[in-house]
């Protein structure tokens, strides 16, 4: 459908213009122009469209924050869809509130950030893993507030993303350190506290993170440490996994993978799971919770 | 007040009293009196003649009243103050005969010794009646507002060993005979029966009731009962023998009663339906909760329908209000029940993949029907049903399993941890969710659980929203069931050791029937409302309260 084609193509536009935009709200940012742009008559019809359209989305992109950002979206701008019988002004409203909705979560991040950089001491030593643009604002807030500590990244395989992230840090002037996957338990002895992102908050209060992540959590339990998560309320998703076989595979494996491979066993999942037990406490735009707040938020978000 | 040569000395106290009573009672006035005592009077003859005919209760049963006949029994708040004054008649007439045979004391020294006693105990029940009258609603009904600080003591038939609360307990299943009557005149009244603790207890828990199924509370009441309908006493009948059993099957087995109790009911002239009805349904309940006590889905639906009724309008007619509470009825079953569990197993069959290994314990209905529903959509997995004495119920639930077709395996709960190991995802049933997020459940489930944790299989526990109940508790101790003791025996070989063991006098058969796992071995409570965290059912309970 040639709608949904311009529409990937507008994502994938919207990712390359801003490389430090989070993948959920440049796919918030498509669906609103969608909406925009939708010819259906009836609001039945713009609903399903909408869907079709996050998973065209989910398609490209198989991460977690796309998948709870779409619906979020759709649940926001439809709770006022049954007030207004007329269809062009139900659009406007849902148009309008989807734009707020926009605005509000590209603020999360710097919320996030100035929650958690206090949670940072003089002289610390953070260890965290892989890339994660939420951790770079949190850092990057603490370092502004004069604060002296170093940081230690993972280098996080098959994309090498830690060294990504060890360049941003660089320019930063944060003294930073890469270290190999394998070499988790060997540091954890050396850091004060962990500091990751997440792709996904399930409903358990638990994570989805790139593969390694759970690795860390269980050291860092094993010696006692504190395990802080950082992530924005929209990758707040209805998902519940008890182990991580209970994963979907639509999220472990990349979008191309899940197309073109026949047997997922050889293929290598690219996130995890941590389960809430291992977590100390998770920042959000929404404050800083525990684990078990985070079902309670949910809920009232989605009920 | 003329003296009557007939009736014995304690009659004549108890007139005086109730006179003084009356007064002090916030309520009628001195004209009351005159006529409350005509009437009380021509009771008092009537019931004489009723007791002389039947045997009544046992002996025990006689003693406990005379003892707590002398001090009057407080006006509940419920009940207006002229019902309280017939209670003393009708304890006393029963007493006529068995104190006639007791050797005369002088009338002022008895009437002065009854005075004392009734001084101390009205300064006593001064303390408990707050207590006293919350605790007794406490059970059935939840605090209403979360934000008073009201001090929940333990409801009454949870304090065996507590003497003055066994009385109390005695006392207020007498009055409930009353209740509802107003001011009739032909009160044939028979006693909701006390039933009588069996064996020795196990002192950790001696403030539980402990009653022998040989003992059916039924026995102590004579034909024709007038109070408690007889649907009733056929539903208290099936709860103590153990006919009835599992959380759901309680609940729908008392609405149905209720229903019928409803249909059967007519409006006394001059009483409103809202307000009678559930003064009639006290004694049933009291009844219902002697013959085996009452679960938490019980006391959520005895909640639901006194509200119900309450919120009848006063100008409803009859027919049209029985109507009503008939629907209601309805609804509830249908809602809270059977499409509660509907929506729990299509949250539950996402949990169900291929391949997997489903252990089981005893027999929950919701499960069972989670498990079947999961088979039909063609899911391959193979459950073990983990099973214990001595109810064996895991048998009924491997019978209705095999019957659909699933492969299963039985194991007893002693072989737990050797089958543990092959276990992909454990499934158990609840009977209440409590509000601190722990789960009271059969007996072992916590075993289950525990052991589960242990080796890492993730525990999910099944539960319907009307489950969920305000009561916060820690321990098994403090609330439970014992059951028949002699349950315990078993022959084996043609020998039966433990026949004789209310002989040994330091030997104690414990038949506990629920326990209480704490959240942090439950991984995933399934409900109605969708899957949540144990943690999070003060949250499901406040989202429900504000709905209501």
């Amino acid at each position: 459908n040639v709608d949904k084609n311009k529409l990937v193509e507008y994502f994938r536009a919207q990712i390359r213009e801003d490389p430090d935009v989070a993948s959920a709200v440049a796919a918030i940012r498509s669906l609103l122009e969608f909406l925009k742009r939708d010819q259906s008559e009836t609001i039945l019809g713009l609903r399903e469209n909408m869907t079709k359209a996050i998973q065209r989305l989910e398609e490209t992109d198989s991460s977690v924050a796309v998948s709870s950002g779409g619906e979020l979206f759709l649940r926001f701008i439809s709770l006022t869809s049954l007030e207004h019988p007329d269809l062009s002004q139900c659009k406007n409203v849902m148009i309008e509130r989807g734009e707020l909705f926009l605005k509000k979560i590209s603020l999360s991040r710097g919320k996030v950030g100035k929650l958690c950089h206090t949670f940072i001491k003089d002289g610390a030593k953070i260890l965290t893993h892989s890339s994660s643009r939420v951790v770079l604002k949190v850092l990057e807030n603490a370092a502004a507030d004069n604060k002296r500590f170093t940081v230690y990244v993972t280098e996080s395989q098959p994309d090498s993303a830690g060294k990504l992230m060890a360049q941003k840090l660089h320019n930063l002037n944060i003294p930073v350190t890469v270290v190999l996957d394998a070499a988790v338990g060997y540091i954890m002895e050396k850091v004060d506290l962990v500091i990751v992102g997440a792709e996904g908050v399930v409903e358990s209060g638990g994570v989805i993170n790139k593969i390694g992540t759970y690795q860390m959590a269980v050291c860092s339990k094993a010696h006692n440490k504190p395990f802080y998560v950082v992530a924005e309320s929209f990758k707040f998703v209805r998902l519940y996994p008890l182990n991580q076989q209970d994963v979907p595979d639509r999220f472990k494996y990349k979008a191309d993978i899940l197309k073109t491979v026949k047997d997922l066993n050889q293929e290598h999942p690219m996130i995890d799971y941590t389960p809430p037990s291992l977590i100390t406490l998770l920042f959000t735009d929404l404050g800083v919770l525990t684990p078990s707040a985070v079902s309670d938020e949910l809920i009232k978000l989605y009920l | 007040m003329g003296e009557r040569l007939t009736t014995s000395t304690l009659l004549v106290t108890e007139e005086d009293e109730k006179k003084h009573e009356i007064i002090r009672a916030k309520g009628e006035g001195k004209e009351l009196t005159k006529e409350e005592k005509q009437r009380l009077r021509k009771e008092k003859k009537q019931h004489k003649k009723n007791k002389k005919d039947d045997r009544g209760p046992p002996e025990k049963e006689k003693e406990k009243e005379k003892a707590s006949v002398p001090a009057p029994s407080k006006p509940a708040t419920q009940s207006p103050a002229h019902k309280a004054a017939p209670v003393p008649v009708n304890a006393s007439a029963s007493e006529s005969p068995v104190a006639a045979e007791k050797p005369a004391k002088s009338k002022a020294e008895l009437r002065a010794e009854r005075r004392a006693r009734q001084d101390s105990e009205r300064a006593s029940k001064q303390g408990k009646k707050e207590g006293g009258q919350q605790s007794t609603s406490s059970k059935p009904k939840a605090t209403p507002n979360e934000l008073q600080p009201v001090v929940k003591r333990l409801p009454d038939h949870v304090q065996v060993d507590d003497p003055v609360a066994l009385k109390k307990l005695a006392k207020k299943l007498e009055r409930q005979q009353k209740s509802g009557q107003g001011c009739s005149l032909n009160i044939t009244g028979v006693k909701v029966p006390l039933r009588s603790d069996y064996g020795y207890k196990v002192s950790l828990f001696s403030h539980l009731h402990q009653y022998s199924r040989k003992n059916p509370p039924t026995q102590q009441i004579s034909i024709p009962v007038t109070v408690i309908h007889p649907s009733i006493v056929r539903l208290g009948l099936q709860y103590s023998q153990g006919i009835i059993a599992g959380s759901n099957a309680r609940s729908v087995a008392l609405l149905h009663a209720f229903k019928q109790v409803i249909q059967d009911y007519s409006t006394p002239p001059n009483e409103e339906l809202s307000r009678d009805l559930v003064n009639k349904l006290s004694p049933y309940i009291s009844f219902l909760s002697q013959c085996r006590p009452l679960s938490a889905s019980m006391g959520n639906a005895i909640k639901y329908i006194k509200k119900e009724i309450s919120n009848i309008p006063s100008q409803c007619k009859e027919e049209e209000a029985k109507r009503i509470l008939q629907e209601c009825i309805d609804s509830y079953i249908n809602e809270k029940i059977i499409l509660a569990s509907e929506a729990i197993s299509k949250y539950a069959i996402e949990k169900i993949s291929d391949g997997d290994v489903i252990l089981v314990y005893g027999c929950s209905s919701l499960v069972n029907h989670i498990l079947c529903e999961a088979f039909e959509k063609q899911r391959k997995f193979r459950v073990i049903v983990v099973d214990s004495r001595p109810r064996l119920e895991g048998r009924e639930a491997l019978r209705r399993l095999v019957k659909k077709g699933i492969r299963c395996t039985y194991v007893l709960i002693s072989a737990l941890s050797y089958i543990l190991p092959e276990v992909s995802k454990v499934f158990l049933g609840a009977h209440a969710l409590l509000a601190n997020g722990y789960v009271m459940s059969r007996v072992g489930t916590s075993q289950i659980a525990l052991v589960a944790k242990a080796y890492n299989v993730p525990v999910l526990v099944c539960c319907e929203t009307y489950k969920f109940c305000e009561r916060v508790q820690t321990d098994s101790f403090v609330s439970n069931e014992l059951d028949d003791p002699d349950d315990l025996i078993v022959t084996r070989n043609g020998k039966t050791h433990l026949e004789n063991w209310q002989t040994v006098k330091s030997l104690g058969l414990l038949n506990l029937v629920y326990d209480v796992t704490p959240p942090d071995f439950v991984d995933l409570v399934i409900t109605d409302l969708g899957m949540i965290p144990c943690t999070s059912v003060p949250v499901v309970l406040r989202v429900k309260n504000v709905d209501q």
